[in-house]
């Protein structure tokens, strides 16, 4: 005991106060924008940007628009900090809290990263700068909201908007034009493919769990077809009377369970992981593969005009609803000192000179501009899919957001689900109680 | 005791001159010496060690102002049924990372024990291996390893005619946690086979002599000599790979991330995921410390018990 009390007594010698105490919570004065600010008379700037964009053609498209914005303003220069997407996220919170704060970040969205900047004040809202540049135009209502949050830093979906993304993401269905040659309509038609591919001795689905978030992409975009859309956007950003516990949400749980029984997904899904699964699929076994639009590039290469992609088709055959969000926004600190370039340079990063880039580069951009036709025919499938998502509003956002813990919450529940050993109902009560326990714990 | 002169009092207390004390003379002086050496040691390993202890009685996400809450991370540890069976995790994995290792270990020393082995040094090497190799290579290997398609595990299985023990290795909530073991064991095993064969090396060939002209055998040999004179080794061994058990974090991290459900979850993969990834600092701090409690008692036990044996 003599040595614990020495232990307390070095800790309070050591002066540790309160930790994170020292950032004051008052609200920082931040001046509102009224007007388009003049970059070229900004003076010489410096503007620190932590961006993550470092594979292929997110690489390709930040340096030519950063490029284009110094040759435009040469008084800017930009230092760019460019790290891995883990990397970022684990060091975000450190680098905006401390004296060097960059200038503009992407700060990854949902209560993880980007709630506790807001909380603890480190991002700076941007609505003045949406007003003056009419961002609001440029994006279908969810992408916005995706990056709106309360002041609190609890609530996010609402509230003021922090920042903007570039390019757009869908989960969706992938399909092997040589076994598949008709897109279906409905959720009966798509049924019925599958068996037909069962039966014809291949994997309906190609499916790999073994990394625990690959269940909540194939859950989500059944989950959009059982449940009315607003009910999942309801639940993910947590509106008073949302809940997972549902007939609905069960009902995608059961359609799932469905197909786990018939034998739709590859043998033993739990213990493959998500790359061996679609690189088998690439490899041409397998007829379809559920996942997001970031395998696009790959896909392409190694199958050609082989591969196609569509959206999980309605139980009614209509307006789509898929899973689906945007690349992490790109957001002002509230240390940094010159907002003004900060914005003109977000601005920039989303305009339509930016959306051809973002095309031109393989990227799928996310605003609302029309583009130049991308090449391929499986680019051009995303393109047409996301433009029918963007004119129906329907996307429905990653469950994931929900809570800190969410993400693997709800991951090893669906693990559990798609075992079988869990039912339906029992695995939507397991969620809902795991919300509530981290939603207390806040 | 109140006879042994006070060394100080026989020393003129303020020499002139430092310099002309004999050798040896303890002197304050001395301790500025050890500044240096303390003040790295403090800066590097202490002090992050009291903010760690100081951090792991608030609730704080990293960011904000956090709350002091007492002990309630610590009691969490025992309470909380997540992070508890994290705990028990780490200790099945412990038969896994170090008793099945030190077993091996022991079988290989023994036999080379008794007789020469030409080569060895070609043999200690390559069981040497898996130790050499950075664990997330282990892992991302031992993923291949164990794909339920087309893993050579299974591919294996399957030309044998035995395909009904195919399994889902890293999926089967029953088997992941022994499949995860198991790559410990591969890991860990040469680490304790070189400790060990290094110990049967030092101990005395007429031991074995005198065993043998008492007419023991293989198994006789074994329980009554090389068994007692390897005990420090044991110890060793068993310390090294029990602390490698608890602290596993890599091969979790890049085989299972905890799944399925969380059947693989242990102590440091929580610590990692609550202080970078869910914003519970203070909870992660609690956890990592009452591991390194966990882990200090073990290997303090794992010696008592050799040192005690060694006495008797």
């Amino acid at each position: 005991m003599g040595s614990l009390a020495v232990v307390a007594a070095t800790a309070l010698a050591a002066g540790c106060g309160t930790p994170g105490g020292s950032s004051d919570d008052a609200a920082r004065t931040t001046t509102t924008a009224s007007a388009k600010p003049d970059i070229a008379k900004a003076g010489d700037v410096t503007l620190t940007v932590w961006d993550q964009e470092v594979r292929g053609g997110q690489a390709a498209q930040i340096k030519k628009l950063n490029q284009q914005f110094m040759a435009k303003y040469p008084n800017v220069k930009i230092r760019r900090v460019a790290k891995s997407f883990d990397d970022l996220n684990t060091t975000l919170k450190l680098a905006v809290s401390g004296p060097k704060a960059p200038d503009v970040v992407e700060a990854n969205q949902g209560l993880g990263v980007m709630g506790q900047l807001v909380k603890g004040h480190l991002l700076r809202p941007v609505d003045d700068y949406a007003k003056i540049y009419n961002w609001a135009d440029r994006y279908p209502s969810l992408l916005l909201d995706l990056n709106k949050f309360e002041p609190t830093g609890t609530t996010f979906g609402t509230g003021q908007l922090y920042g903007l993304s570039q390019m757009g993401e869908i989960v969706g269905v992938f399909y092997n034009k040589k076994k598949v040659t008709e897109v279906p309509k409905t959720l009966a038609d798509f049924e019925a493919q599958l068996d037909k591919a069962k039966a014809a001795g291949d994997t309906p689905i190609q499916f790999g769990n073994l990394d625990k978030w690959p269940g909540i992409h194939e859950y989500e975009t059944v989950l959009g077809q059982t449940a009315p859309k607003d009910a999942v956007r309801n639940f993910v950003f947590q509106k008073d009377g949302a809940s997972f516990d549902t007939p609905e949400f069960q009902a995608a749980a059961g359609k799932l369970q469905d197909w786990v029984k018939k034998g739709y997904f590859t043998k033993d899904f739990n213990g493959t992981g998500y790359d061996p699964a679609w690189q088998r699929f690439a490899k041409g076994k397998g007829t379809f593969l559920i996942a997001g639009t970031w395998l696009v590039a790959d896909l392409a290469d190694q199958m050609g005009d082989d591969v196609g992609f569509f959206t999980m088709p309605g139980t009614q055959a209509g307006d789509p609803v898929a899973l689906g969000g945007e690349s992490l926004p790109f957001t002002i600190t509230s240390k940094s000192k010159h907002p003004d370039v900060a914005a003109a340079y977000i601005d920039f990063l989303t305009d339509q000179n930016a959306a051809n880039i973002l095309t031109e580069t393989k990227n799928l951009a996310a605003m609302k501009y029309d583009t130049p036709a991308p090449e391929g025919a499986l680019t051009q499938d995303v393109a047409t899919a996301w433009k029918a998502l963007g004119s129906a509003d329907g996307l429905i956002p990653y469950a994931d957001y929900t809570t800190p813990t969410f993400g693997d919450d709800l991951g090893g529940a669906i693990q559990n689900m798609l075992a079988l050993k869990d039912s339906p109902t029992a695995f939507t009560a397991d969620v809902q109680k795991k919300v509530d326990a981290s939603k207390s714990g806040n | 005791m109140a006879t042994r002169p006070a060394i100080a009092e026989e020393v003129p207390v303020a020499p002139a001159r430092g310099g002309d004390r004999p050798p040896g003379e303890p002197r304050r002086i001395g301790y500025v010496y050890l500044i240096p050496a303390l003040l790295i040691f403090g800066a590097f390993t202490l002090a992050p060690l009291m903010h760690a202890i100081w951090l792991s009685l608030f609730q704080w996400d990293g960011v904000t102002a956090g709350k002091w809450v007492g002990l309630s991370n610590y009691s969490d540890v025992f309470s909380d049924p997540v992070q508890r069976k994290a705990f028990g995790h780490a200790l099945i994995l412990i038969v896994f990372y170090a008793l099945l290792p030190t077993a091996i270990g022991l079988l290989l020393a023994g036999a080379v024990a008794r007789t020469q082995v030409r080569g060895f040094t070609f043999f200690r090497v390559v069981l040497f291996l898996p130790q050499v190799v950075a664990l997330v290579v282990v892992a991302v290997m031992w993923r291949m390893i164990y794909d339920p398609n087309n893993g050579p595990i299974n591919e294996t299985l399957r030309h044998l005619g035995l395909g009904g023990l195919a399994k889902s290795w890293l999926g089967d909530f029953g088997v992941a946690l022994p499949a995860v073991g198991l790559i410990g064991t591969w890991v860990m095993y040469g680490l304790c086979m070189v400790l060990l064969t290094a110990g049967v090396q030092k101990i005395p060939k007429s031991l074995y002599d005198a065993a043998r002209v008492d007419g023991a055998g293989p198994v006789r040999e074994f329980v009554a000599v090389t068994l007692p004179a390897l005990r420090g080794e044991i110890a060793v061994a068993l310390t090294l790979c029990t602390i490698q058990a608890l602290r596993n974090f890599d091969i979790i991290y890049n085989t299972t991330k905890g799944g399925p459900g969380d059947a693989t979850s242990v102590p440091a993969y929580q610590v990692y995921r609550r202080a970078f990834e869910t914003g519970q600092v203070g909870s992660a701090a609690a956890m990592g410390l009452t591991l390194a409690v966990v882990i200090f008692l073990l290997s303090t036990a794992i010696n008592q018990i050799a040192e005690r044996g060694a006495k008797g």
